[in-house]
Order: structure tokens, then sequence, then C-alpha cells
């Protein structure tokens, strides 16, 4: 159901009308029967995988000639994110990642390279991974250990990456490593990586408290060789791809959470509806009403800040505080929301026959990964003492 | 403010023990494989103090209200659904010590004495009946020399593998509380049935079952007390039962919050450990601040139930679980956190901890009606 707020605030054009009816429809019908086994089994499920490549999903973010949308990719890509998180936020994770480890090849690859791996992207149906984090560098990205060196028309690769999202089913890494010392943020830069080169070894999937039917494993490199062409972008570039990937990935973070918040808000109202305590619904006494009306609130506020951030994205001004507090936000609200809706359904809502105990699993990510919220209000104030403004209009 | 005795100290010292020897090690491996925790039974046993509360005619070490919350808040720091078995069979229990009757005191509760293995269950809540409990619709009937009982329960700790349990049903509906009576109940009573043991999200390692009554066939000696004492007996034993929630949310929050300053001083990020960070600081200090006051006020709650004065302790008890409660749950989620993406995963104990403190906002009453006996009480 397309919100008429989106009309008076953002006008979106009839394209992304028709995205969010057609998503909303394919998720409804064949992916939210699956979320619950989905999330018992804990594996990637090749189905949803296929139903997202049929709708588009997974090339939202490539250029036009190459499967891509022409406009609005990063509202796109909030509305797709958003229309699944209200039933499996699992699945939805898959098109976010898709498209963060797409984004360096996008914008960093040379035109030949590009072509040759996107068309791969788009007709071989590959999967994409994004290859920064490691053991001893999370929150901090410059500390990074991976190392790329050059070697006559080559660099070799080498070092360990954790938390690898789609790490186990995608056959192409962006991959974040040192290419000088030069300490800070510099020095870094990005390769993709074909994963049938040899020296890839993917560690098994990691057993995790929500989000459990996406594939996150350890993915090590060890003397990964690749052609000087895998470069994306040039040396050193590899800190700057990365922050402008999370201009366009926080927002679809944001959007997740903003999923799982709904879907949670749809079951506490239907079963506030129909419970019957003390002679009424449970919708009928006031401190139900009022988690409702917090919960519907805390969401109009979220969908706010998710979708003026990636309209500004779209249309290619800086959206980095408005990114950073979309995702802070919209993922703290989700998490309280979902606490709050195992509490409405009560005893039920504690049961896996029951779907919320599941989204607030699944939201607790949401506060951790793209940044942790911690590091979002770094970068909000950041943003904010650097220019004195919010945001540029 | 609280003064352990040399006993209390010594009761709590082996607990200690016990928490960290026996129950943390296999805390994991319960969560995982959802079972009856065997092994927190057999040393909670061995040592007595399965049923502390157990008053000592009858063969128990008869702790107070305090020890027990503290001997909770131990066990609940490493395993939360091993602490659950220690609240479930006291919530079984006290309804029967709460019995006029010396024979049925005496029949059941020296069942319990020394290192008993007996296990006890509360069976209040039924599908229709959680927080208005006065919506229940089991039904016993008089019939000769016993009642004959009609009904289902629902989330029944224990349920299915206690000895002995107190049911509680309607023997008169046209009089609201004053109809409703307690039976001691026996697992091999004819007509009882066990339905299906639930699949939750924490404290897994806890059975939580539905029990079924078909013509369920009790001994008229088995009535607590008189026809229509039972809501009152059940409501005496509710006020403390919260009380016990509490101190298992605080122990559930001490327990993340132990991890959460031992992984920030250990984890390095930004050239230092992630301690020097002024975010991390307040966190903590936050958390800290939440789970002591959390604490005070459910040993002050337990000190109430201990000098007699159980109106107050059931009030100050009510604010003591939601406070402790709503503590946990916070707490637990900023603990994930601070362990970023290692939180999330299965391989450190801190998701589980998050799934587990979840439980205690829900259980021996929601925090929404613990805020209204609360508010009530003190609004007048």
């Amino acid at each position: 159901m397309v919100s008429s707020w989106e009309e008076a605030m953002f006008g979106p054009t009839e394209e992304l009308r028709m995205l969010r009816e057609t998503v909303h429809r394919a998720a409804k019908e064949k992916i939210a029967p699956l979320a619950a086994s989905i999330d018992e089994q804990g594996e990637f499920n090749r189905e949803v995988e296929a139903l997202c490549w049929d709708l588009g999903l997974l090339t939202l973010v490539l250029p036009p000639e190459l499967g891509g949308l022409e406009r609005d990719k990063g509202t796109a890509l909030c509305i797709a994110v958003e229309e699944i998180s209200k039933y499996c936020a699992a699945s939805a994770l898959l098109l976010i990642i898709q498209a963060v480890g797409s984004f360096p090849i996008v914008h960093g690859a040379s035109e030949d390279l590009g072509k040759r791996i996107l068309t791969r992207i788009r007709d071989e149906r590959e999967l994409v991974a994004y290859l920064v984090t490691e053991p001893s560098g999370g929150s901090d990205v410059a500390a990074v250990q991976t190392r790329a060196v050059k070697d006559n028309n080559e660099y070799v690769i080498s070092g360990a990456k954790s938390f690898a999202t789609n790490g186990g089913v995608a056959s192409l890494y962006s991959v974040l490593a040192r290419t000088s010392d030069e300490g800070g943020h510099g020095g870094l830069s990005f390769f993709v990586v074909e994963r049938e080169r040899s020296g890839i070894s993917v560690g098994r999937p990691e057993n995790k408290l929500g989000q459990r039917g996406s594939n996150t494993t350890e993915v090590t490199l060890d003397e990964v060789r690749v052609p000087v062409e895998n470069l994306l972008g040039v040396e050193g570039q590899g800190f700057l791809l990365a922050m402008k990937d999370f201009d366009m990935s926080r927002p679809a973070v944001a959007s997740q959470a903003l999923g799982i918040a709904e879907g949670a808000l749809d079951a506490m109202v239907e079963y506030a509806t129909e419970r019957r305590t003390f002679g009424k619904p449970i919708a009928d006494h006031q401190m139900i009403k009022a988690i409702l009306a917090d919960a519907a609130t805390l969401i109009e506020a979220s969908r706010g800040l998710v979708y003026r951030a990636a309209a500004l994205h779209d249309q290619g001004k800086n959206n980095t505080q408005l990114a950073s507090m979309a995702k802070c936000f919209a993922s703290d609200a989700a998490m309280k929301i979902t606490t709050d809706a195992v509490q409405v359904l009560g005893g039920y809502g504690y049961t896996r026959d029951f779907p919320v105990e599941r989204m607030f699993r699944d939201a607790k990510l949401t506060q951790i990964f793209e940044g942790t919220n911690q590091i979002q209000r770094l970068v909000i104030a950041r943003e904010m003492l650097i220019d004195g403004r919010l945001y540029s209009i | 403010m609280f003064h352990l005795n040399e006993e209390q100290q010594m009761i709590i010292d082996t607990v200690r023990k016990i928490a960290i020897n026996e129950i943390e090690p296999r805390a994991a491996e319960l969560d995982d494989t959802a079972e009856f925790p065997e092994h927190a039974l057999k040393v909670f046993a061995e040592n007595g103090i399965l049923t502390p509360l157990l008053p000592a005619e009858y063969g128990g070490v008869e702790t107070s209200f305090v020890t027990f919350a503290m001997i909770i808040e131990e066990i609940a720091k490493v395993c939360a659904a091993s602490a659950l078995l220690l609240i479930a069979q006291a919530d079984g229990m006290l309804p029967i010590l709460h019995a006029p009757d010396d024979a049925l005191r005496e029949k059941y509760l020296n069942r319990l004495s020394g290192d008993s293995r007996a296990l006890t269950a509360i069976a209040a809540t039924e599908p229709a009946a959680g927080s208005d409990l006065l919506s229940m619709k089991t039904r016993a009937v008089r019939k000769g020399d016993r009642y004959i009982i009609n009904g289902r329960k629902c989330f029944i700790t224990n349920g299915s593998v206690a000895d002995f349990f107190v049911a509680y049903a309607y023997t008169d509906t046209g009089k609201g509380p004053g109809g409703i009576s307690a039976f001691v109940i026996e697992k091999d009573f004819p007509g009882l049935n066990y339905g299906k043991n639930e699949n939750k999200m924490g404290m897994r390692g806890s059975i939580n079952s539905e029990l079924i009554f078909e013509d369920l066939e009790a001994p008229a000696e088995n009535l607590i007390g008189s026809e229509g004492e039972g809501f009152a007996n059940l409501m005496t034993t509710l006020s403390m039962s919260r009380l016990f929630c509490a101190a298992q949310a605080v122990g559930i929050a001490q327990g993340a919050l132990d991890h959460a300053v031992s992984y920030a001083k250990e984890r390095v990020q930004f050239g230092k450990p992630i301690a020097a960070l002024s975010p991390i600081q307040f966190m903590i200090a936050d958390m800290t601040a939440a789970v002591e006051s959390s604490r005070l006020l459910s040993y002050s709650a337990a000190q109430m139930f201990d000098e007699g004065r159980s109106r107050e302790a059931g009030v100050q008890a009510a604010m003591a679980k939601f406070m402790a409660s709503d503590t946990a749950m916070s707490v637990t989620t900023d603990a994930v956190q601070i362990h970023g993406g290692y939180g999330y995963m299965k391989d450190f104990p801190l998701e589980r901890m998050m799934r587990d403190a979840k439980l205690t906002q829900i259980y021996t009453g929601t925090n929404q009606i613990m805020r209204l006996v609360a508010g009530r009480s003190i609004l007048g």
C-alpha cells in the first residue's frame, strides 16, 4: 500500500509507486510464508534469491544499460527493502548487501572491467559480497590489515575478513585492502575479486541471533592474485569509496529497520484487537494504546528520515548526516518496537509460534551493522560541526 | 544494609561455586538443546538448595527471602533457565506452605526435604486467562470424596515434569475470586494429560507445558484450605513470585554487564581498548546504576517479606519486578551492542542473555500488570 504522505512530501514517480506495489505483493505472497522456516533452518534460501532476481531487485544500483534503474536508485532500494522486511528481514538483507557490494564496482571499476563484471552480475545472476570488516577492524575501518601487494601486473592479496554477508553464496567480492602504509584512512584500496581465483577459503556460516536466513561467513584470502585492472578506482581511494557506499546503504539499513518495525506493529494491532482481558480487547486498555501510539509515531518519524536521506542521495546531494540519522533512529526504534511487540503478545509472543520474537531478534542487528549506532552519532555530530547546518537543500 | 550472617554467607559462597563450576559451562548447550536442566536439578538437590525457602521443620535450609534472592541472582548471572528451576520450585511449594492444614503441608513438603529431587509447579494460567486470572475456566466439582476437575492450563513451568503441583479452579462460578479453590495434584492422578511443551525464544532450558485435565480426580483432602480460598492463596504466592523474577532479572543483567565490562577492556579499536571511549563509559555507568538500583529495590522487597510486612512487600516486589526486568532488557540489549558483531553470534553468551531477559518483563505478571498493582496501591 502506498502512503499518501509520500506523495505529499516527495512526490514519488509512477515507477516507484509500482515498484512498491509489486514488491509488497511478492513479499506478502511468496516470502512471508517462508519466513519462519528460513529463520528456523538458518539457511540461505535460493527460492527467495530467484524471486529477487526476477523482480530486478539485485541489479537496482547498476547502471541503467546493465539492468539498474534510470533514476531514484537509492529510494527504490529503500522501498524494496522496506516492503520485504515487513515479512522477512533476512531476505531484505540480501538486497542491501548486493547493493553495498556492487557499489565499489559501479563507481570504481574502469569501463572495461565494469562492463565485464556488471554484465556478469546481471546475466549470470551472481551475488556480490562486501569484504571490509576484519577480526581486529570493525568500527575502526582504518585498522584493516589485509594487504594487496603489487607484483608486476598483478596484486597479491592476503588477509582475513569476518562477518561477510553473502560470503558463502557470492561469486564476486569487493575487498578492501591496504596498498600502502600511509596510515589512518589513507592507503586503502578496493579490489574486485572473483570467487574462482585460487587462495580463497570461506568459513562456515555464522550462527546468529537473528536474520538467520542471511549467509554470514569469514573469508580468508591467501595470496590471491588479481590483475591490476581489478583495482577499483585508484590506490588510496578505498576509504572514500567505502564512505560513499554508506551514503547509499545506511538509508537502506534504516528502511530494513523500518520494515521490521512495521511488521511488528501490524502483529501488535492484530493481536490487541482480538485478545481479551478484563472484559475487553486489550487494545481498549489505555496503556496498550500508548504502546501502539508510540510505535506508530516512531515509524512515521523513521519513514521521514529514510526517504529524505534517500531522496537527497538520488538528487546527487550530500546526505551523509541524514543517512546516519536515519540508520541510528530507525534501528533504535525497531529495537524498541519489537521489544514492545513481544510484550503486547505476552506469553504467546515469547514462543516461536508467533513471528514477533523473530522480529525482535532480527531488529537487534540493525543497531550494529553498517556502522554501530555509536559510530553513527559521531558521524552526525561531525557533519553538524563542519557545516553548521543540518544538510544542504 | 543487607547483612548476611555466616550461615547465609556460606550458602552464597557454595552457590557461587556451583554457578561457575557446574552451571555456566553447560548454559549454552542447555539453551541449544532446550531440554530439562538435569545437571542443575542434580547439583541443587545434592546441596539441599532446590527449595531454599523450605522451612527446617520439613527438612529444608529455610533461607530468608533476601538469601533466596541472592541465590537466584547468582545462578541467573550464568544461566537464567537454571535459575527458573529454582523459581518454579518455590512457586509450587509456597501455596502448600500457606495451607492452613498441617496434614497437607506435612504430606507434600516433607517430600521436598534434604536432597530430594521432587519437582513442583504452580498451575494457574490458561489460554484465556493470563493477566486476567479470574477468567480461568477450569472447574472443580465435588463428587463424594473427590473433586473432578476439567480444564486446561498453559505456560506452566515444569508442568510436565512436576511430581506434584498446585492447580486453581472454580468450585463456584458465581462468586468471582471467592469461587476459586486450590488443589494439590499429583502426576499420577487419573485424568491428568500433558499437552505440548512450548518452543520459546529464550530460557529454553526450562520445560513449559500445557496441562489438560479431563475428569481429573483429586482426593477431597487435597483441597488447600476451604473452597473459595484459592484466589487469596494464589495472590499470596504471586506477590512473592514477582520478587523471584526480579532477582533473576538482576542476575541476568549483572551477568551481561560483567561480560560487557570485560570485553570493553580487551577489545581494541582506534588504538586503545573501547573501555577508553566515553560512549562506552557512559553506557557502562548507566547500566551499572540501573542494575544496582534494581538489586537494592529487590532486596528491600525481600527484606519486607522476611519481616512479615506482606502487603508492603507485594507492592515493593511489583516495583522491583518491573524495574529489574526493564533493566535486564535494556542492559542485555546494550551488552550485545558493546560486543558489536560478536555479540550477535551464538558463540558468545550475550544474545542468549538478551533472549532470556525478555521473559522477565512478561512472566510472574506482565510489567503492565505490575505497574497497575503498584500505581493503584500507592494511589489508594
